[in-house]
């Protein structure tokens, strides 16, 4: 514990002294990193003394606010978590050094790396804190400090406004979570969590049923749930690049933390909880990669998968519950197990995509996919990190992503066994929903991943990049490699995911069982993990073999180079590629329904036409046909009182003396 | 393991290529011509290992990586897949969902290398294997998934071992609609008539000739031969749930299963000397129509 508060006072001292010297961007950035750096160091190594320890430590100091007190504890469940927050964090800061660098003259670099600690020190508060009020509390500062670090580029427009729309949608979430804690605290007379854990597990099914809605909308939209998801597509593709990072692969994870904490207090599941979560998941899963496919913005198409991933963690939290309320505790394991391991990886190898999305805009100078290629040929090791990032998002063998969706299969397939007596239904969906998915993550990462990389570069600019500097690089290359040593140990990670989960009480399932279920879910998921893991490696011996051969083969005999092969067409240019446009057309137009992009298309009318261009756009349908229209129609209703407010003085020193005679009469006129 | 089990995988490496020989040798016949040797595909993959190579210059080594993967994660799949009655080399619980997976990772090196050419050409080809492999994919999984509930039992070994004239008899609806679902895949996957014409010589009608226009000599000789693999891999998921019966005998099984195969490659044939290529706006919707059969039999098996 005491690790851990050193930890928070370096990260908060650390801001503070990058706060105060601004004057100095070097000094600054100097302070904010090196903070960054020896803070989330000493949070790693309390994260890891909780995973170890098992009585979780804690502390808890009286406070003066109103059923407050400051009361933190390092439980599995926090340290899984903190340990994320803190490497994501600390390489991001790495990053940064190199990322805000020509920065230094435009921008505040000063007061960006006090709110980049504020925002490690309020995340790492949020998953470890006891108490209601201090939740909030921080819960809160994490949200204004990450709004003022998406507003870094404040004089672009578009930054701005999506800056505001972050800021509305996520107090329109805080607003349910203050309602949950207000009902909570109620029942359980004090907003300790202590309290929460032994009072709200008998409450009757409506209540709890309550609590649990309230929860599922305000750390859903943290989450990034469809349809509450509109603020990520805005607010990622504008903040700088680590910032990103660390907000679609940590922060938005506090709301699953969230999620999974509080059903760690409601009592017994009923069935319908399951049922919405996984139709939540379905939605977010499908609708999230689906609007990720037509985007032209990388990192907006990053944010769009974001949500897709936050689609799978709810689909294996959902099949955690149903399997919950039907008693059948390894489903509820396969699902918790499955959730929390696809939390880490996406953790790991999202972070890694949008750090190289950064390295990428960092040398081009672009985002717009259409507008890059070639890039292999100019930063290799970029292209081979990105490369592993993409594999692993699209859920492909040997990675990581498989594993953790292998997890989800395992318990939907086990619980649409015949005789387990639970409708398969929501299974077949969970089933469905990941493989369709998984197909459309291709076309989307291929698509991105081919336009940056392959071919030649379509753009002047393009074509001259040079390869990101090493600090860049470097936390980029230490990602891929989580990425593919949490690939090939994954079935070590599940295991010591279930050895956590035990220590994590749950007052819906006695520990006993739950201790059963989770030895029954290793014995159901070890033995094809470890396949999945031999299967890799097989591959790598297979893909040695033929590589020896082809070389073989080849030695001594011609390998000449030429150009592409166009049909006999000997001068292909960059223009004739197909771009990411081109590349996702048939599924742009197949799913027209949904997606609503608009296109402006040439109209031909003479005989000699002019140069013309053809663009599409895909905007969010829940923003443009669901958000928007209801918050005008709330600016049209409220707009009737705008008669009573125009800003001339003299009325509204009437408004004051009407007032006070009312009062006054009313005052004389009461019975004494 | 047991030496049967690897025998599937010599008899499958040995016997693929032939499978084309009689799928051309079929149309051959309807067209009323004599049509191509019936080992003409190991003649082809034989000159080409004895070939130089081209590559073009846009090119790194992403496009030489896709043909090594894809041979590589077939050679793999032919391990974790059955063979008659006889079960894979390796078998585990939920391993058709890695099956699934692995063939994706062929069709991601396979879509790599051809973007890797800057070739407008094979872009077109990418975009459309992937748009229609997406829809495939889910046939493919909800099919398995509803046969792997059916069966009681998540290993593909497995699951074709309980595929018997039993289960034909109470559950023949069900197997036959699933057996509809997988053909359509099979069609499908395997870049065969009506959703691709592996014949026509205009790149922009195709679909997956097109990815590998640009590969040469060896790097195209492990083409060929893995599609032919894949052929025979798909392939027996098919047969596996058209032919429940075993006599008992190794050799006796093995020949029966492998003559079945060569008459999924007449049917094939047949298919492609019937029909016409279907437009590429439809082949969704024929996919759609897969994904449909395997709901259909879902919902039989509900009750």
């Amino acid at each position: 514990m005491v690790l851990f508060l050193a930890a928070i006072a370096v990260l908060l001292l650390s801001s503070f002294g990058a706060f105060v010297s601004h004057k100095s961007p070097r000094l600054a950035t100097g302070l904010g990193v090196t903070g960054a750096v020896l803070g989330c160091s000493l949070g790693i190594a309390a994260a890891i003394r909780g995973l170890l320890v098992h009585s979780p430590e804690s502390i808890s100091l009286a406070w003066t606010i109103p059923y407050g007190s400051f009361s933190l504890q390092l439980d599995a469940l926090s340290s899984l978590f903190l340990i994320l927050i803190f490497t994501i964090s600390g390489l991001g800061s790495i990053y940064g050094a190199e990322y805000f660098a020509p920065h230094a003259k435009t921008r505040p670099l000063g007061s960006t790396w006090a709110f980049y600690n504020i925002l490690i020190a309020s995340m790492a508060l949020v998953v470890t804190a006891r108490n209601g009020v201090l939740f909030l509390m921080v819960w809160e500062i994490m949200a204004l400090s990450s709004f003022f670090l998406v507003i870094f580029d404040r004089e672009r427009d578009r930054v701005r406004h999506a800056g505001l729309i972050y800021l509305v949608a996520t107090h329109l979430g805080t607003a349910f979570l203050l309602t949950f804690f207000i009902i909570a605290g109620s029942h359980a007379q004090s907003l300790d969590f202590d309290r929460f854990e032994s009072v709200l597990g008998t409450l009757p099914p409506a209540s709890s049923g309550l609590l649990f809605v309230l929860a599922l909308i305000g750390f859903g939209s943290k989450a990034g749930f469809m349809p509450f998801h509109v603020w990520l597509p805005e607010a990622h593709p504008v903040a700088p690049s680590h910032v990103s990072a660390l907000m679609s692969g940590v922060m938005i994870k506090t709301g699953i933390y969230g999620l999974i904490r509080t059903l760690t207090f409601l009592g017994e599941p009923s069935p319908w909880w399951g049922l919405s979560l996984v139709t939540i998941g379905i939605i977010s899963t499908i609708g999230g990669i689906l609007f990720a496919v037509p985007q032209h913005d990388l990192k907006r198409l990053l944010a769009y998968s974001s949500v897709e991933n936050i689609g799978i963690i709810g689909l294996g939290l959902g099949l955690a519950l149903i399997g919950a309320a039907h008693g059948s505790s390894i489903i509820f394991a396969l699902g918790l197990a499955g959730a929390i391991f696809h939390v880490i990886n996406h953790s790991v190898y999202k972070s890694l995509l949008f750090l190289g999305a950064g390295a990428i805009l960092h040398t081009t100078g672009t985002l717009q996919l259409d507008r890059m290629g070639g890039l292999i040929k100019r930063s290799p090791y970029l292209a081979l990190a990105f490369f592993i990032g993409v594999l692993a998002i699209c859920g492909l063998p040997p990675l990581n992503g498989m594993a953790s969706e292998f997890l989800i299969y395992m318990g939907s397939l086990n619980g649409g066994m015949p005789l387990k007596a639970i409708s398969p239904i929501p299974f077949i969906g969970i089933i469905i929903a990941l493989s369709f998915a998984g197909g459309l993550a291709m076309i989307a990462f291929t698509s991105a991943f081919g336009t940056v990389f392959l071919g030649t570069p379509r753009t002047e600019t393009t074509a001259n990049a040079h390869a990101p500097g090493w600090l860049l690089q470097g936390p980029i290359a230490f990602l891929a490699f989580l990425t593919i040593a949490l690939g090939f140990l994954s079935p070590w990670v599940f295991k010591g995911i279930l050895s956590l989960l035990r220590r994590v009480s749950f007052s819906s399932i006695p520990s006993q069982d739950f201790a059963n279920a989770a030895a029954a879910a290793e014995r159901t998921a070890m033995e094809p993990l470890l396949h999945l893991t031999g299967g890799g490696i097989a591959l790598f011996v297979f893909l040695a073999i033929l590589v020896w051969a082809r070389r073989k083969l080849l030695s001594g005999r011609s390998a000449t180079e030429t150009v592409t092969w166009d049909c006999g067409f000997m001068h292909p240019n960059e223009r004739m590629q197909y771009t990411s446009s081109s590349f996702q057309q048939p599924t742009r137009e197949f799913f027209h329904m949904f997606l609503r992009s608009k296109r402006s298309r040439p109209v031909i009318v003479s005989h000699f036409p002019m140069a013309s261009e053809f663009s599409t756009e895909t905007r969010d349908v829940f923003l443009e046909h669901g958000y928007q229209r209801f918050f005008s129609w709330i600016e049209r209703s409220v707009s009737v009182f705008r008669t009573f407010q125009h800003g001339r003085m003299q009325i509204y020193v009437l408004y004051v003396l009407v007032t006070l005679i009312f009062l006054l009469v009313w005052l004389l006129g009461l019975p004494t | 393991m047991n030496w049967d089990s690897l025998a599937n995988v010599a008899f499958a490496l040995g016997c693929a290529p032939f499978l084309m020989g009689v799928i051309n040798r079929t149309k051959a016949i309807f067209a009323g011509r004599q049509g191509q040797p019936l080992l003409q595909t190991y003649y082809e993959i034989w000159r080409l290992l004895h070939k130089g190579a081209v590559y073009s210059k846009t090119t790194s080594w992403f496009f030489r990586a896709g043909p090594l993967a894809g041979l590589a994660i077939t050679v793999l799949v032919l391990f974790l897949i059955p063979f008659g009655r006889v079960p894979a080399v390796v078998s585990f619980q939920g391993d058709f969902i890695f099956i699934v997976y692995l063939l994706g990772l062929m069709r991601m090196m396979t879509v790599l290398a051809a973007l890797d050419t800057g070739s407008s050409f094979e872009g077109m080809g990418a975009s459309r294997e992937l748009q229609f492999s997406a829809i495939a994919e889910v046939a493919l999984v909800f099919a398995l998934s509803t046969l792997a509930w059916k069966a009681g039992t998540l290993s593909i070994s497995e699951i074709f071992t309980k595929v018997t004239p039993d289960l034909w008899r109470t559950e023949g609806g069900i197997l036959s609609l699933l057996g509809v679902a997988i053909l359509l895949v099979f069609l499908a996957e395997n870049a065969r008539v009506p959703i691709d014409d592996p014949n026509t010589h205009l790149e922009l009608t195709m679909i997956h000739e097109v990815m590998v226009l640009d590969h040469s000599g060896p790097d195209f000789a492990m083409i060929l031969y893995s599609s032919a693999l894949k052929l025979w891999i798909l392939g027996t998921f098919l047969l596996e749930v058209l032919l429940p019966f075993q006599v008992g005998n190794f050799w006796l099984d093995h020949a029966s299963f492998i003559f079945a195969m060569f008459a999924l490659a007449v049917l094939v044939g047949i298919i492609e000397s019937s029909m016409a290529r279907l437009r590429l706006i439809f082949v969704p919707r024929f996919l759609m129509g897969a994904v449909i059969f395997a709901l259909l039999a879902f919902l039989l098996g509900l009750r």
